[in-house]
């Protein structure tokens, strides 16, 4: 395991500049998230570390050793992909196999099966080990995937949404089983997700992209409470930050455009009056969906609350942020 | 269950698609097993008129077909017994063999020419639809087209000129030749049928296999030949069933070494008039190596036909 560096790296598929000028460090053991829309440059980033597209401009660094000019299997790196991930005409032991039969680490057959046994266990697909890969379902699919990672040693491991196609149970599992297994191995992890809770639990740090610039980088804890912009308060939190106009509640800072409310930044009882629209009760939490002025706010509430669409409820906002005009943080 | 199913057939629809069925194969299998039996017919009876169903069989045809025959006399034929069974039969006829007819290197050109220039249509039209399907190559388009442009005329159109062209290097008549233009002839649609089927393949096997420490070549290899296995079984069909049966060229170009069975089989002319059961031999030999080798690979070829139409 090694530090990896990124330098002013840039890179653009035909006029579509899709990584800008991006400088990170993924330090030896960190499991970092990255977070973005569609079309930020996450997926790029990862292909860029991996070797699969070579950067216009700027430096990669693994361990020390620039590698822009190295093949992907010089670099020593694993990657699990979104999808098409396995091999198709492969049994699942031979996918897993495959990267220990790899002409750079030649593995004595031995050592493969006991490390194919040890993966296979703890992401429990022992029975399917003989199965075509063809014959897996979707979430035995992406195991195998993260399995034909997981029997390597590499430099760092790029995963890609690797959970993203699994049922909420066995993603739930996966995920605390990745956790235990990076923090055990030490291993270094650049890991990119749309999902909140894996970048919650999983991540020592986050950094988000926004059209392939790195807009923040740091514990998911200061993403989320002290965001730089807008943009990045709307990468986490669940129901999603409300963006209101910075009047609304009055006492905004003078230049603020926007006044950004998570749900908890919502106290319910005092302030102003507002409407229940609609009541979600999702059993764990109930959301309230409420009418401000015209403008829709969602927070949530008490699981046995008694609000019913129709009922007004006074708010007040509550350690709220606000933004400026371009979207940046002011407060 | 229900009586009553929508995808399950009835009884009497099986058996109406049955005697469907049935009764194609029998209108399409009929030249063939006419053919074959011809070939088992003695002379007069492959011309009886009407034709005879039931005649009893002869390897006649099939002895004339690989040996040389000359006629004797009575008192040569009463010295000289015949010790086989084929010497037998053309004993019978007052004639002797004298030797090997020249079928066997015939039908030897077939196969070293056939499966010489499917090998390298098929081996070439891979690596070229390899490339054209991954890497970024300038003029992309129109090198395809222009690929495709070499069978928008029928090839006997440029007869002529090939024909000079290979006198003058030397090529008149050899296996090389033959194999050189059958493969250039067959190469457009092996690069087209191929791109099509590698196309589909996701490139992210291959860039799996890159990270998992294979080279380019080892990955293409080891994950995109096995997946394009289909592609090449049936691509491999097309290109040899050309040029297995391919007579234009074959006349004009070959006449002695490197001549195919297509032209030989025709000048199959017995004593006093065509022997038609030895023809009806040829073409029953001929057929054989285009059978066994689709019956091998029928498995991929009907999803060779069938690709793009339905998912696997």
């Amino acid at each position: 395991m090694s530090d990896v560096l990124l330098e002013n790296v840039s890179m653009s598929y035909g006029s579509t500049l899709a990584v800008d000028n991006l400088t990170m460090t993924v330090s030896d053991g960190a499991f970092v998230v990255l977070l973005g829309p569609t079309g930020a440059g996450k997926t790029t980033t990862l292909r860029l570390i991996s070797g699969l597209e070579r950067p216009d401009s700027g430096d990669i660094r693994i361990d020390g050793r620039s590698v822009v000019n190295e093949t992907p299997a010089q670099r020593d790196v694993a990657m699990v992909f979104q999808q098409y991930s396995l091999y198709p005409h492969m049994t699942v032991r031979e996918n897993l196999a495959f990267p220990l039969r790899s002409p750079i680490l030649k593995t004595p057959e031995d050592e493969i099966e006991r490390k194919i046994r040890e993966v296979a266990e703890v992401l429990s697909i022992p029975h399917k080990l003989d199965n075509k890969a063809t014959e897996l379902s979707g979430g035995e699919m992406q195991r195998v995937s993260i399995g034909r990672a997981l029997v390597r040693d590499p430099s760092i491991y790029l995963m890609d949404e690797p959970l993203s196609s699994l049922d909420a149970k066995l993603r739930a599992d996966l995920r605390v089983e990745l956790k235990r297994i990076q923090a055990s191995l030490g291993a270094t992890m650049l890991y990119v997700t749309h999902d909140q809770i894996e970048a919650m639990t999983m991540a020592t740090h986050v950094g988000v992209l926004d059209e392939g610039r790195l807009v923040q980088f740091g514990s998911p804890r200061e993403i989320y409470e002290d965001p730089v912009s807008l943009y990045v308060a709307g990468r986490l939190g669940l129901p999603r930050i409300n963006a209101l106009p910075a009047g609304i509640f009055g006492g905004a800072p003078s230049e603020a455009k926007t006044i950004g409310l998570r749900p908890e930044h919502i106290a319910h009882g005092d302030g102003k009056p507002s409407t229940v629209s609609r009541v979600e009760r999702l059993g764990d939490q109930t959301r309230l969906h409420l009418q401000l002025d015209g403008h829709d706010i969602v927070t949530l509430t008490d699981p046995h609350t008694d609000l019913e669409a129709g009922d007004t409820v006074a708010i007040q906002p509550r350690n709220a942020l606000y933004f400026d005009a371009s979207g940046a943080r002011i407060a | 269950m229900s009586s009553y199913s929508i995808t399950e057939a009835t009884g009497r629809q099986k058996w109406v698609a049955g005697v469907l069925v049935i009764g194609y194969a029998l209108i399409t299998l009929m030249p063939l097993l006419w053919i074959l039996a011809t070939g088992f017919k003695s002379s007069p009876d492959s011309i009886a008129y009407p034709p005879k169903v039931v005649f009893e069989p002869s390897l006649e045809g099939y002895v004339n077909l690989f040996t040389t025959q000359t006629r004797q006399s009575a008192e040569y034929l009463e010295a000289n017994p015949p010790e086989t069974w084929y010497e037998e039969i053309v004993h019978d006829k007052g004639m002797v063999i004298a030797g090997p007819s020249r079928f066997g290197e015939r039908f030897m050109n077939s196969v070293i020419i056939g499966f010489g220039s499917t090998f390298l249509s098929v081996f070439l039209g891979t690596l070229a639809a390899y490339a054209f399907s991954r890497y970024r190559i300038p003029l992309k388009d129109d090198l395809l087209f222009f690929i495709l442009s070499t069978r928008m005329m029928p090839p006997i159109a440029i007869a002529i000129p090939i024909f000079l062209m290979f006198r003058t290097l030397g090529l008149s008549d050899t296996h090389a030749g033959m194999i050189l233009l059958y493969t250039a002839v067959n190469l457009s649609l092996s690069v087209w049928l191929l791109k099509g089927f590698i196309d589909e393949i996701p490139r992210e096997y291959e860039e799996a296999a890159l990270i998992d420490g294979y080279t380019r070549f080892q990955a293409f290899y080891k994950v995109v030949l096995p997946q394009a296995a289909t592609g090449i079984a049936s691509t491999a069909i097309f290109c040899l069933i050309f040029s297995w049966n391919e007579y234009a060229f074959a006349v004009l170009l070959t006449s002695g070494t490197a001549q195919t069975s297509p032209p030989f089989i025709p000048t199959i002319i017995g004593v006093g008039g065509q022997d038609w059961p030895a023809v009806a031999a040829g073409a029953t030999i001929f057929l054989v190596p285009v059978m066994v080798f689709t019956i091998l690979l029928r498995k991929h070829l009907l999803r060779g036909i069938t690709f793009g139409a339905v998912r696997k």
